[in-house]
């Protein structure tokens, strides 16, 4: 009595968790959001449009996720490309907060330096990390396909994988919105 | 254990470290969560000595510190959870009639990281400093202003690592109970200890983010200099209460829930009936998980959050008094006019109901605000903790160990040291905790290494302490009992209680494969069903 796919549905249950580890995250980003009264804040501090154009290729990297799951469903050419392209871009995302990091860190902005600091670090130091996991395993499964031929075991890992890079995505459009987008208010 | 397994001594040690069955790897859980439970008593042990009498010196109070926050630390995570996650893993798939769960590596993975964690949290001993801020590591005393050595941030690096184990384990309990079922068992034929270890599943992956979430953000502050929950620099302390109680509630529902599955198996077996209003049990369980995620501030009525919110958590926590009461009058009701066999683990069944009762009712109070405001920390909520704890879960668990072990191991557990386990431990636990009972209302504070000599208090205190090394005691005879049973115990048979889920249809202990043949699926009783095949009574 098999109902759905074992590693799909696993990955479902382990977003679902990861929903709650980032939505406590979240809140005490906004609690504290108002508590910075001195020092840096989002709005003297952050450079949303830079960040916008990175934000730009971490979405464009769920679509060539989605073009290479389904190349690889289809079974035609193209999906070791376009898997390539979402490790591309989903690293070009890292570079781009790397640069931001040292910047800001240059400045003397740091997690201890205020509440903003302290959220603002700790909120997308983690989506920083949870892009960074996605990209081991997506570059795992790069290494696959020159070793093995996908059948029907890799096809569910690929869609596991594919899942969890879509939230990664979706959190930080998330992020981006709260952090990043009020600004402009 | 002895089993169909190949056993020589060093690839034996090989194929145990490194096997992905889920029956070997429930009884690794097992093996460990003893180990730490001895660890755990010996701690409480010292405590109850240091305060048998008033102005007692053998512990110094920086060491009582250490050691109240090691054994409840200890008690609630490496104890309580993963012994119930152990008996889960051993279990599910036999009842669900599969032949592993369905993620056996991750499964492996789950019990070494928890196996690190608490070899972590044991090492702050080595470092020099044992966390001492209490299990729940309340700001602003858990920052790095008052707690300067490092055994704070040891305490929170082992609960994520225990944490990240525990969720692993939720995931691939639920992905095994919903894929893995044999034909024919539905959800409404899940043996109910099953269904409370899905529903617990679920809480434990929405609960552990909050506790993680809380623990990183504790690290941030003490590695980073952040301030996050230090009032210095705008950060709030009630934060980390209000997200430590976020997890902190749920988890007491995490460590019951699967208590009540064991008792919900036990109690109709030896009752010979059905248990009395399945959908009730099963449903219920559901009502206290989703109940139990809006409760949290009911740890905090001393905080003073205003009336309003006060009301609010009240009425909440008081409302889990009604599916609660369900499930005991459904366990009365089992056991109403059935054939009882007072086996050991009957016993403990029947003393669950009991004391978690007691438990459950000085729970009750708790909710009522002003009540709460009067006994506050004091020895009051040690005893309640203490009743649905110990005397709730572990008794539920003591009952589940004597009607499992067969099953494990192929052999009986003495029913005669059985019984003098179970009245030492029963009498040990209340001779321990009843009077702390009286000792709260009368004011005696919790976590304060020595008391002055009011009236009554020496006496009562000697008496707890004595208490506590009957537990001790009976926690030694049963050591034994096993021990011994493993060598001499007699043979067990497939079935020996006449049960009627299907982990009894195979051979004890099951092969790795665990089933040869499933037997067919009918409804809630298969192993009843086949011998009764027209149906007919209990």
């Amino acid at each position: 009595m098999k109902r759905f796919n074992t590693a799909r549905l696993a990955m479902a249950v382990f977003i679902a968790s990861e929903a709650v580890f980032f939505a406590f995250l979240i809140a005490a980003y906004v609690y504290f959001h108002g508590a910075v009264v001195h020092g840096p804040s989002a709005s003297n501090s952050l450079d949303p449009p830079r960040t916008l154009i990175f934000t730009f290729c971490l979405l464009g990297s769920s679509g060539t996720m989605w073009l290479a799951e389904r190349r690889l469903a289809e079974g035609k050419a193209g999906f070791r490309l376009w898997l390539g392209a979402t490790i591309f871009l989903g690293a070009v995302f890292i570079f781009g907060q790397a640069m931001e990091y040292t910047g800001l860190i240059g400045k003397g902005i740091t997690p201890g330096r205020n509440l903003f600091g302290a959220t603002f670090f700790t909120l997308t130091g983690f989506h920083g990390f949870h892009v960074l996991c996605g990209l081991v395993a997506l570059a795992g499964l790069l290494i696959l396909t020159f070793v093995r031929s996908f059948q029907e075991r890799e096809m569910s890992g690929v869609g596991a994988v594919s899942m969890y890079w879509h939230f990664v995505d979706a959190v930080w459009i998330a992020i981006f919105s709260l952090v990043y987008l009020t600004v402009w208010l | 254990m002895e089993s169909g397994y190949p056993a020589q001594s060093l690839s034996a040690w090989v194929a145990w470290i490194s096997t992905v069955d889920h029956k070997r790897i429930g009884i690794l859980y097992l093996i460990t969560t003893l180990v730490f439970f001895c660890i755990g008593g010996v701690e409480a042990l010292l405590m109850r000595i240091q305060l048998a009498w008033p102005g007692n010196t053998f512990l110094s109070p920086e060491m009582y510190n250490q050691i109240f926050t090691m054994h409840g630390t200890t008690m609630v995570f490496l104890v309580v959870v993963p012994l119930l996650l152990g008996l889960a893993n051993y279990l599910t798939p036999l009842m669900i009639g599969a032949s592993d769960m369905a993620l056996p590596r991750l499964n492996a993975f789950s019990f070494w990281v928890f196996l690190f964690g608490g070899v972590l949290l044991y090492f702050s001993f080595v470092s020099g400093h044992a966390p001492s801020a209490g299990w729940f590591s309340y700001a602003p005393l858990s920052e790095k202003g008052y707690s300067t050595r490092y055994g704070l941030d040891y305490w929170a690096l082992a609960l994520l690592g225990i944490g990240v184990g525990t969720i692993a384990t939720a995931i691939n309990l639920i992905v095994t109970i919903i894929n893995l079922r044999t034909d024919g068992l539905t959800i409404r034929r899940l043996p109910l200890f099953v269904w409370m270890v899905f529903v617990n599943s679920f809480l434990i992956i929405f609960a552990l983010p909050a506790l993680n979430a809380s623990l990183v953000m504790l690290l941030i502050d003490r590695q980073l200099n952040a301030h996050f929950f230090t009032q210095l620099g705008g950060g709030s302390p009630i934060l980390w209460q209000h997200y430590f109680w976020s997890f902190g509630h749920p988890e007491v529902y995490i460590m019951v829930l699967p208590a009540f599955g064991i008792i919900s198996e036990v109690i109709p077996v030896f009752s010979r009936k059905p248990i009395f209003g399945y959908g009730f049990v099963a449903a219920s369980t559901v009502a206290i998980a989703l109940l139990s995620v809006g409760v949290w501030a009911h740890h905090m009525f001393a905080v003073g959050l205003g009336h309003a919110w006060e009301y609010a958590f009240g009425a909440s926590s008081l409302l889990i008094a009604v599916p609660t009461g369900v499930k005991i009058f459904n366990w009365i009701a089992t056991m109403w006019g059935g054939s009882i066999r007072f086996s050991t683990s009957m016993l403990f069944a029947i003393a669950f109901l009991f004391t978690f009762t007691i438990g459950g009712l000085s729970g009750v109070t708790f909710a009522t605000v002003p009540i709460d405001w009067q006994v506050t920390d004091t020895y009051y909520v040690v005893a309640h903790m203490h009743y649905v704890l110990f005397g709730g879960t572990l008794f539920g668990v003591m009952a589940g160990l004597y009607y499992w072990f067969p099953k494990m191991s192929g052999r009986m557990l003495s029913e005669r040291w059985g019984m003098v386990h179970f009245w030492l431990m029963f009498i040990g636990f209340h001779l321990t905790f009843l009077v702390q009972h009286v000792l709260g209302l009368s004011g005696m504070p919790r976590r304060v290494y020595t008391y002055p000599n009011e009236p009554g208090w020496a006496i009562m205190n000697l008496i707890s302490t004595v208490g506590a090394f009957v537990i001790g005691i009976s926690v030694v005879v049963l050591l034994g009992n096993i021990l011994v049973s493993l060598r001499e115990g007699e043979r067990a048979g497939d079935n020996p209680w006449d049960a009627w889920t299907l982990e009894w249809a195979t051979t004890s202990p099951p092969p790795e494969h665990n089933f040869d043949a499933v037997p067919p699926v009918h409804g809630r009783r298969p192993l009843w069903d086949l011998v009764h095949p027209n149906g007919g009574q209990a």
